[in-house]
């Protein structure tokens, strides 16, 4: 009750706030721009409403790509993890490599990637898992480091191979972990989404955004935000559903 | 012998924790090991279970000093039942190592809960069984793998007064059904001298015995009796008080 409640009444405060400055002119006035520059809460509600087909049509764009960006960055993100958990060589190597790749600035290499790769979907891929690969790294290594030493021992006098020994133990301690890299990664995933679309795309939330910043259409540009966030609520939703289902022990 | 051990030797480095120990065992025979806090006992056990190599001196177990994890269970303080398995599961994580298939290796660790006094919790979750239940699926787990040693890296001392007295009680009992040679580490003196043969005091780093003393009533089946009696005491006393002097 209280989990629904306190999100849904913080919510409402926060909007009926935002209703009221922006009604009364309040925050045109204060910014110094014209009315329709600053839509109410209730005018970005109806133009969802209008533009529904359009917001559709370009939510599917974007959430195909956030959907394959993130299973792609998920399947690399735990394979990085595991080999560099089994080998110290390719940790010692490769942990810099995989912090490093974090601090390309996505508004430069996303147009690099759209001339080396063109408009379709692969470069946007490349962008959402480029930044969602690395919290899913990080907290899955980490996991598999947390195994309790003595466990390790104890597992080693009953006769655990390697595998054994990474099935039964080191992938189930991890495996927590690596659900709160996932959901890190969902919750960002949406925002590697719209600049790879900025940097060059026909469709897309990201793409609508910005045509809609030339067009002055700012209401429904927050209307666009409102549907990438509930595509992102709705991913981070589904990883913590999976969670509770596979982590049953905790 | 089962457990002979000549001028062992080991140090982490420049910290020397055992030096020119000499310990043997015979088949069965219990051994319990006290001595002051982070004077070496865990480490004698890891030595002796394989889990490291001594830096100097012999070790072996059952006549051969190669492949001693094949030969040795390890069971330390905290029970460590893998969360994310049943206790059966847990039990018969030894068997399904070895290849064994689940179900095969589920009947046959299934077999050994009623007289461990878990019949009924097969299912259950490790989080959902008390302190000595834990303990005794852990136990079952080590019995069920079949090794000849027995290594306890005081195996009771996560659990309450009352609990550890009633599983000193029990594994008594369950060493009288299925005997085993045991290397018993504890800070309990009194729990030293009820389970074992005989109890070596250890000195303070770097480990040597500095005092061996045999048990009056070794896994006696009135505990309270057994460690009240007079002799009982008597050892414990000369045991107390090589530790302090040691």
């Amino acid at each position: 009750m209280r989990r629904w409640l306190l999100p849904t009444l913080l919510l409402a405060a926060l909007l009926g706030a935002w209703q009221l400055a922006a009604s009364t002119g309040l925050m045109a006035t204060f910014f110094g721009v014209p009315d329709f520059l600053v839509p109410s809460p209730a005018e970005i509600a109806s133009s969802l409403w209008e533009n529904r087909s359009l917001l559709a049509e370009n939510a599917w764009v974007t959430l195909r790509e956030i959907l394959f960006g993130f299973a792609c960055a998920v399947v690399v993100g735990l394979g990085f993890a595991v080999a560099m958990h089994l080998s110290e060589t390719m940790r010692y190597a490769t942990y810099p490599l995989v912090v490093a790749s974090q601090t390309i600035p996505i508004l430069v290499i996303a147009p690099i990637l759209i001339i080396w790769f063109g408009f379709g979907i692969l470069p946007k891929l490349f962008i959402i898992a480029l930044v969602c690969f690395f919290p899913i790294v990080v907290a899955t290594l980490d996991g598999l480091r947390s195994v309790d030493p003595a466990a390790i021992k104890m597992l080693r006098t009953l006769d655990a191979s390697r595998w054994q020994m990474f099935r039964r133990l080191e992938a189930p301690t991890a495996l927590p972990f690596a659900f709160s890299g996932a959901k890190i990664a969902a919750a960002i995933a949406p925002i590697g989404a719209v600049f790879a679309e900025w940097a060059g795309s026909s469709a897309g939330l990201g793409w609508l955004i910005q045509q809609d910043s030339g067009l002055y259409e700012t209401a429904r540009q927050f209307a666009t935000v409102a549907v990438l966030s509930a595509i992102a609520l709705g991913l981070f939703g589904l990883i913590a559903l999976i969670e509770r289902r596979v982590v049953t022990w905790r | 012998m089962s457990v002979s051990i000549r001028g062992l030797g080991h140090s982490y480095g420049e910290l020397r924790t055992i030096d020119r120990l000499d310990l043997e065992a015979s088949e069965h025979e219990a051994i319990g090991l006290v001595g002051p806090s982070g004077c070496g006992k865990s480490t004698l056990l890891e030595l002796v279970c394989g889990l490291l190599e001594p830096g100097a001196g012999t070790l072996s177990v059952a006549g051969e000093s190669g492949g001693r994890l094949g030969r040795c269970a390890y069971m330390p303080q905290r029970d460590l039942l893998l969360p994310w398995y049943s206790a059966l599961d847990n039990a018969a994580l030894a068997l399904r190592n070895r290849g064994l298939g689940r179900t095969e290796a589920r009947a046959r660790a299934a077999a050994l809960f009623e007289r461990f006094g878990l019949a009924g919790f097969e299912r259950a979750a490790p989080a959902e069984l008390s302190g000595g239940m834990r303990q005794r699926v852990a136990f079952l787990g080590t019995l069920v793998a079949g090794k000849p040693l027995l290594a306890l890296d005081e195996p009771f001392a996560a659990l309450d007064a009352i609990t550890r007295a009633e599983m000193q009680e029990w594994l008594a009992g369950a060493l009288g059904t299925d005997p085993r040679t045991v290397l018993l580490v504890t800070h309990d003196v009194e729990e030293a001298l009820y389970l074992s043969d005989r109890v070596m005091v250890l000195s303070a780093r770097p480990a040597r015995i500095v005092a061996e003393l045999r048990a009056p009533h070794p896994r006696a089946a009135d505990r309270d009796a057994a460690v009240t009696d007079p002799a009982f005491v008597a050892i414990r006393e000369q045991a107390l008080h090589a530790l302090r002097r040691r």
